[in-house]
């Protein structure tokens, strides 16, 4: 078994370098407890984001304006994503890389070990700044987080924060996608071919060249925004001689990437998970590093469709209205790929495979309604409206944050070497399931009869979905307390953990102890048939 | 007592009465778009229900097959994986020409209605419409005719108490959905806007007409409408523009081509000018305007005040203030 060469560095830790607790959590370089690090402040953030979204359904579950004022509003629906996407499903996902990328390919850490460390910690940082700003004279930034100008322009201190904020945030991103890059392409074990590897690290590869190529632009685009408003410049002022449009060409360019990279990730997750708990391999792995591939590619070249109704020449409209339809096709393909992953296997539902279900079910309905939203005469009835709302809530929630928790229960044996209670996950995952369509399915109705986005305040007509919609975000605001609980509970309480607890898992990460010894593969391990997902198949 | 004899029926009736008076807007659980009072909004519409149906039905096959899969594929009833079954190049052709197939099915008729909606050729008359700072201008271009449009006061005043019961608003059918000037428009008239904004991007919407155009400054966006059916529309901004973004509707009173000449020669007479540059209210604004508690917020915050109806100031001053 390659579980011997694989912890010979466990007697390692038996007499191990005693670190201070400052020197192991601030002054890190490991992978796992930076992968800890980055896993619990997407927690916090989450929480904090969804405060703020309980601040906005509270304030919509009625016509009227009875708890915040109109300025306000606009501070938490800008936070509220700003905290979300920078904050929560971001830092996850590095989390999630951290841990797992050097496991998976018999790696013993990252490749930049102290550069990844001050990639954490430079978030913490980032985001008092950004969230100080709520309590500056003024406010914080309330033009959304897309920061179009002049809107932007108007806020005072707290554009300048935010723009400070993000830079950190892109900084961070940038250097951990350099060292994801630089590990799995300089530190696989010998016979972890490209084409052998886990397709979670797959999909980190390709987000990570995602992340390099448009974090630099966000920054250009925030920076001309700064210039703007205390430089005289005119980048985006008409007056000036510039362009308010441009900046939300350039915003976009990022923008769009910036979804993927906030989804490749779930990919890879729901893509290991799905065949161990149907005990069969993935189905179309190539097909799978292709689909995923192309849509990258594609991902560069259809950001104008958040912009429909901007006034773009026709030729404009026709060329993004089909380049963003096309994404349709390889993200089918993988669907379809899950879906026969399941077909003829030996299905079993823990939560981790609930979770990856609840994935491609209803990351699926999200789907049907971005391909709607490119349609775009369709469009422009829905665009700025909830339709939109409800679509990006269905792919960031129930996709990205639900291949998160899918993945966090997976992995949460091999990280701690505790297994969760089971019937107490299964509550939370249909608990969750019931307040997540309550919140957001009736969103897609308030956008087809009419309601904007962004409003405080609505029309008696649109009372009754707001109300629906406001009693499953109160009920969603429960789980992430609930999935602390059960977590918590099973660090003291849990059944001890095998390597394998899953079965029919296969990838390195289990050939390891539960819990992961602090240095694994100080040696590179010996593959042997089996180890690997999709190591011995001969495509 | 007499409300005993209501029936539960009736009272539901009684509940959608008023909105019936917004005629051809949205309703109480409204589920679908819907089909409007023009060309656009019809295309809009069946480009929806094309989508729609695509994706419904697509969904429908893939969520039976998954269903039936972890029906029939349980590991608890001793189902055996058939671990060979891995790959298939031909499935995989198939389920990436199909779907091509079915975009190109959606891609057609959409690129033929949106080169429709684009054409503002052979109108008969321009409307520009600006955008500002919380309110909407129309004028007549050609006819020296402008209408300042702004929330009206009974809705202005209804948002501004944070203890609006609920019967207040029912009371009020076109809450936050009126204005003091609606835009009127004759019906059977092909009308092209020009649509522009003095400070900020805002975005014009009216539903029942199937299209939004956003109001950006600096520049001139087109669009065009033909409204077949008399009546009341309304929308409302659909880009955030600062804080009364959701307090600055908009009102269509599409109405016969007689009755709209009459009304503009009573607005020449009436002298309506468009604003001088300066952009002062226009004479004869006389309403009453109660202090807006968001300007003492804004003043205790140390923000710039700025008053809610207001007519905004010029562009680049209002970018640069801060």
């Amino acid at each position: 078994m390659s579980t011997h060469t694989a912890t010979a560095d466990h007697h390692h830790d038996a007499h191990d370098h005693r670190q201070s607790f400052v020197d192991r959590w601030f002054f890190s370089t490991n992978h796992k407890d930076i992968g800890t690090l980055y896993l619990l402040f997407s927690f916090v953030m989450f929480i904090i984001g969804a405060a703020m979204s309980v601040v906005i359904r509270l304030e919509l579950a009625v016509p009227g304006l009875q708890h915040v004022s109109p300025h306000f509003f606009n501070q938490m629906t800008t936070m509220h994503a700003l905290v979300m996407i920078f904050g929560g499903v971001m830092p996850a996902f590095v989390g999630l890389a951290n841990w797992m990328i050097p496991l998976q390919i018999g790696a013993p850490d990252m490749a930049l070990p102290r550069m990844n460390n001050w990639s954490f910690w430079i978030l913490p940082f980032a985001f008092a700044m950004l969230l100080m700003t709520l309590f500056l004279p003024g406010g914080g930034p309330g033009g959304g987080w897309t920061l179009y100008p002049p809107l932007s322009l108007q806020f005072g201190q707290a554009t300048a924060f935010t723009i400070f904020a993000i830079h950190m945030m892109g900084i961070s991103s940038i250097m951990g996608a350099i060292n994801v890059i630089a590990t799995i392409l300089n530190m696989r074990a010998p016979g972890i071919d490209l084409l052998k590897m886990p397709i979670f690290c797959w999909t980190w590869l390709i987000t990570a060249f995602l992340l390099i190529a448009v974090m630099p632009v966000l920054a250009g685009a925030v920076t001309m925004l700064l210039t703007d408003k205390f430089f005289a410049t005119s980048f985006f002022n008409a007056a000036g001689g510039g362009d308010p449009v441009m900046y939300q060409h350039i915003f976009w360019f990022f923008g769009h990437p910036e979804v993927y990279i906030m989804i490749l990730p779930a990919f890879g997750v729901v893509s290991e998970i799905i065949p161990t708990f149907s005990r069969k391999p993935l189905f179309g792995y190539q097909a799978m590093v292709y689909a995923t591939a192309a849509i990258a590619f594609l991902s560069f070249i259809v950001w104008a469709h958040h912009m429909f109704t901007v006034g773009m020449p026709l030729g404009g409209e026709i060329y993004f209205m089909f380049a963003t339809m096309l994404i349709a096709i390889p993200t089918g393909v993988k669907v379809f790929n899950w879906v026969t992953t399941m077909w003829r296997g030996s299905i079993s539902f823990e939560a981790p495979m609930l979770w990856s279900i609840a994935f491609v079910i209803l990351f699926s309905i999200g789907g049907f309604s971005g391909l709607m939203l490119a349609i775009v005469p369709a469009d422009f009835q829905y665009h700025d409206t909830y339709f939109v709302v409800a679509h990006f809530h269905y792919v960031l929630v129930t996709g990205a944050l639900f291949g998160i928790i899918a993945a966090v229960y997976y992995w949460w044996p091999k990280w701690t070497g505790r297994m969760y209670n089971e019937t107490a996950a299964k509550f939370h995952f249909w608990w969750t399931m019931v307040f997540v369509n309550l919140l957001f399915f009736p969103q897609h109705f308030l956008g087809l009869a009419g309601m904007p986005r962004r409003i405080p305040d609505y029309n008696v007509v649109f009372a009754d979905w707001n109300l629906v919609s406001s009693i499953g975000a109160f009920g969603m605001f429960v789980t992430p307390f609930l999935m602390f609980g059960i977590l918590f509970h099973s660090l003291k309480k849990g059944a001890i953990a095998p390597a394998r607890p899953w079965e029919s898992a296969r990838g390195l990460e289990w050939t390891v102890p539960s819990p992961a010894p602090h240095h694994t593969f100080a040696t590179p391990p010996v593959i042997r048939d089996g180890d690997l997902a999709h190591g011995d198949v001969s495509h | 007592m007499r409300q005993a004899r209501f029936s539960r029926w009736g009272l539901a009736v009684l509940a959608w009465l008023p909105f019936a008076a917004l005629a051809a807007g949205p309703s109480p659980w409204q589920l679908n778009m819907g089909r409007g009072v023009t060309e656009s909004s019809r295309h809009a519409y069946d480009a929806h229900m094309l989508a729609l149906i695509i994706c419904v039905v697509i969904g429908a096959v893939v969520f039976a097959a998954m269903g039936y899969a972890m029906f029939k594929f349980r590991h608890s009833k001793g189902a055996v994986p058939d671990t060979s079954f891995t790959h298939s190049t031909k499935l995989e052709v198939l389920w990436t020409v199909v779907p091509v197939i079915l975009l190109v099915i959606m891609a057609v008729p959409a690129t033929a209605k949106l080169i429709a909606m684009y054409d503002t050729r052979d109108s008969q008359m321009t409307v520009k419409v600006t955008g500002a700072q919380w309110l909407w201008k129309y004028e007549y271009l050609g006819e020296n005719v402008e209408i300042v449009s702004r929330l009206d006061n009974e809705s202005n005043r209804l948002r501004q108490d944070p203890h609006v019961t609920r019967a207040q608003l029912d009371a009020h059918p076109s809450y936050l959905l009126d204005v003091d000037n609606p835009l009127v428009l004759p019906v059977n008239t092909k009308i092209r806007f020009v649509i522009t904004a003095d400070d900020v991007i805002h975005s014009w919407w009216v539903p029942a007409l199937g299209w939004k155009q956003d109001a950006i400054p600096g520049l001139i966006n087109e669009a065009w409408t033909d409204i077949k059916e008399p009546g009341i529309y309304r929308g409302q901004c659909a880009e955030l523009c600062g804080k009364d973004h959701a307090f600055m509707p908009i009102v269509v009173k599409a109405v016969p081509q007689e009755e709209f000449a009459v009304w503009l020669a009573s607005q020449k007479a009436a002298g309506s000018a468009p604003d001088a540059p300066s952009q002062i209210p226009g004479q004869g604004d006389t309403r009453e305007r109660s202090v807006d508690p968001d300007m003492i917020d804004d003043v205790q915050e140390g923000e710039e005040p700025t008053a809610p109806q207001a007519p905004a100031a010029a562009p680049a001053d209002a970018a640069s203030a801060g």
